[in-house]
């Protein structure tokens, strides 16, 4: 099934608030969800006869934010979160991408990180790369059962991903930069 | 970690033991570098199992964000050390899916040729340690006796042996080499005189049809052997459901019985590179398999790396005559400050250990604006926990071993 055939199929199932009104087109086009509808069309795109997306391929987030004025001119986006869902089918070999929008601060407060709904109920290895979306990019996902930093040390602060991130100077005595 | 003490697992044993949290790693010899493996024990029995990662994450994604594209293939490199030069040409044909190179066929049938060189060598450490995990020496020995030649033939194309950075976007470094000294490891043990002047891709041939003969050793050695079916068959079973709900891939997953590989079911640029050769897609059940052995258990995982590096023996045969024949020059021209349109791809190869993926976003910069690695290891090490629950204490090694992980990709 190609990828307008499916967000066809979405379409009867969801509304146009929920899974946008058309596709986003790219080499790899995507269909943009709701954050707060996540996990509800990835159980039905997991669980659907034509679609049996039970394959999570990747799970990750990137920060949409360009901290170098001179690249910023053409920088063509606002400043927000995207979490990247790759979706593959193993019986039916066909391929799929979501992507949930948020923005960079929960209620533009800095320091709140933006909450996005964990889909670690649907796919089994959402549970790691929801963990390592949250210790490099900073984002909550709600309803996660292990909410913890992956790969850096649970003391660590910040993200390291964020394109604002600044390199700390010290850890534990140890001289950076 | 949860330090509770009650269970609900109890496990009905006729002496109840204390609890005991045992700490496996980070430096552990049988975690295969540095993972660090959180045991909570009732005597043997492994109640639960905390994997934690992260001992060798070197911030190659973030690096990635400040250098071009054919800039970041080293760093690919590092993250599988063991199969590079499948890295590098996971990473190559991703940026030339995002800029829409179309390759020639000479570069197509060297990259064939190498990348299966590479799982070859790949397949035999994970063969070689796999052996070490459960206590037997010599298989270890054999196996890096043979990788050594597939590193010195690495070696004569490009001039590195582990870190070959020799795939690139357009092509590959170098052309391979006309004629080569052949490698004394080589002459040692074929009994031919060492010193000798051969083509390469006859060098090749040469190592191939020694190796043919070890592999029916290894079989006797290891898969055959009686102490080692009693060591993986039946134990560390991965069921195909939780296989893919965990996102498990290559060897985990085909030795679940689940028949996918992405040399034959991926997207078009990278199946286009395996149209017509023959080969097959090796996954579990086996007909030949022990009576012990169960789907998805470390046997059939070590199985199914075995029977492939009979299939990559295959597929290079078949990649030199058409090397050979083809037309063109082994690069196509990729600047190094080329920009990369606003615009992004994700694209995941078939690598030894599994589906190895990269997601880049371009910003019109030469650096593209995100680089992301997802590592296959990652989501196979994932499933240790379920393993390893109820298994004994000596069989730990034996579950993680069977996952075949490789730190310096999943940590990255």
């Amino acid at each position: 099934m190609n990828i307008n055939e499916i967000h066809a199929l979405l379409l009867e199932q969801f509304s146009e608030s929920v899974v946008g009104t058309a596709i986003k087109e790219a080499t790899d086009p995507w269909i943009e969800v709701a954050a707060d509808s996540i996990v509800e069309v990835s159980t039905f795109v997991r669980d659907h006869e034509q679609l049996q997306f039970d394959h999570l391929n990747d799970l990750c987030g990137v920060d949409y934010l360009q901290p170098d004025p001179k690249k910023a001119k053409k920088f063509e986006h606002e400043p927000h979160i995207e979490v990247v869902y790759q979706l593959s089918s193993i019986s039916l070999k066909h391929r799929l991408k979501l992507k949930v929008i948020l923005p960079r601060w929960q209620n533009d407060q800095e320091g709140n990180l933006p909450i996005c709904p964990s889909v670690s109920s649907v796919w089994g290895i959402a549970n790691w790369h929801e963990r390592e979306a949250y210790d490099l990019v900073g984002i909550q996902f709600d309803g996660h059962p292990n909410h913890r930093r992956i790969l850096c040390p649970e003391d660590w602060e910040g993200h390291a991903l964020r394109k604002d991130y600044d390199f700390p100077l010290e850890y534990h005595g140890v001289r950076g930069k | 970690m949860s330090m509770q003490i009650e269970d609900p697992r109890v496990v009905e044993f006729d002496v109840q033991t204390d609890e005991m949290l045992v700490n496996m790693g980070p430096q552990h010899p049988s975690t295969h570098g540095v993972l660090r493996l959180l045991l909570r024990t009732d005597g043997e029995i492994v109640h639960e199992c905390t994997p934690h990662i992260g001992y060798l994450h070197r911030c190659a994604e973030k690096i990635g964000e400040n250098l071009s594209a054919p800039q970041w293939v080293p760093y690919t490199d590092r993250m599988d050390y063991l199969a590079a030069m499948n890295m590098n040409l996971g990473f190559s044909l991703a940026v030339e899916k995002m800029v829409g190179m179309k390759v020639n066929e000479k570069v197509r049938h060297l990259r064939v040729l190498i990348a299966e060189l590479g799982r070859i060598a790949s397949h035999l450490v994970a063969m070689g340690t796999y052996g070490l995990d459960l206590g037997t020496f010599s298989p270890f020995l054999y196996a890096f006796r043979e990788r050594e030649i597939i590193l010195d033939l690495f070696e004569e194309a490009c001039g590195a042996r582990l870190t070959c950075s020799y795939l690139t976007p357009g092509g590959a470094t170098h052309d391979l080499p006309e004629n080569i000294e052949l490698p004394d490891g080589l002459a040692a043990l074929t009994g031919m005189e060492p010193g000798g002047q051969y083509p390469f891709v006859d060098v090749i041939e040469i190592f191939l049809k020694h190796l043919e003969e070890r592999i029916k050793e290894y079989h006797i050695l290891l898969t055959r052997n009686a102490i080692f079916i009693k060591r993986t068959a039946g134990i560390g079973v991965l069921t195909p459901e939780t296989a893919i709900s965990y996102g498990c891939t290559g060897p985990v997953l085909r030795g679940s019985g689940v028949d996918y590989d992405l040399r034959r079911d991926g997207e078009d640029i990278y199946t286009r590179m395996y149209a017509d050769y023959n080969y097959d897609v090796i996954s579990a059940p086996f007909k030949d398999a022990p009576r012990e052995a169960e789907l998805g258990d470390n046997w059939c995982r070590f199985f199914v790396r075995m029977l492939e590096v009979v299939q990559a023996i295959r597929l290079v045969r078949q990649a030199i005559p058409n090397y050979l024949a083809a037309e063109g020059t082994h690069k196509e021209s990729f600047k190094l400050n080329t920009k990369l349109p606003k615009d992004e791809v994700y694209l995941e190869t078939e690598c030894p250990r599994g589906q190895m993926g990269f997601y880049i976003v371009g910003d019109g910069n030469a650096e593209p604006f995100r680089a992301r690695a997802k590592s296959s290891c990652f989501c196979n090490l994932s499933v240790s926990d379920i393993l390893c629950e109820g298994v004994p204490l000596a069989d730990v090694p034996a579950v993680v071993g069977s996952l075949d992980v490789v730190m310096g990709e999943i940590d990255r």
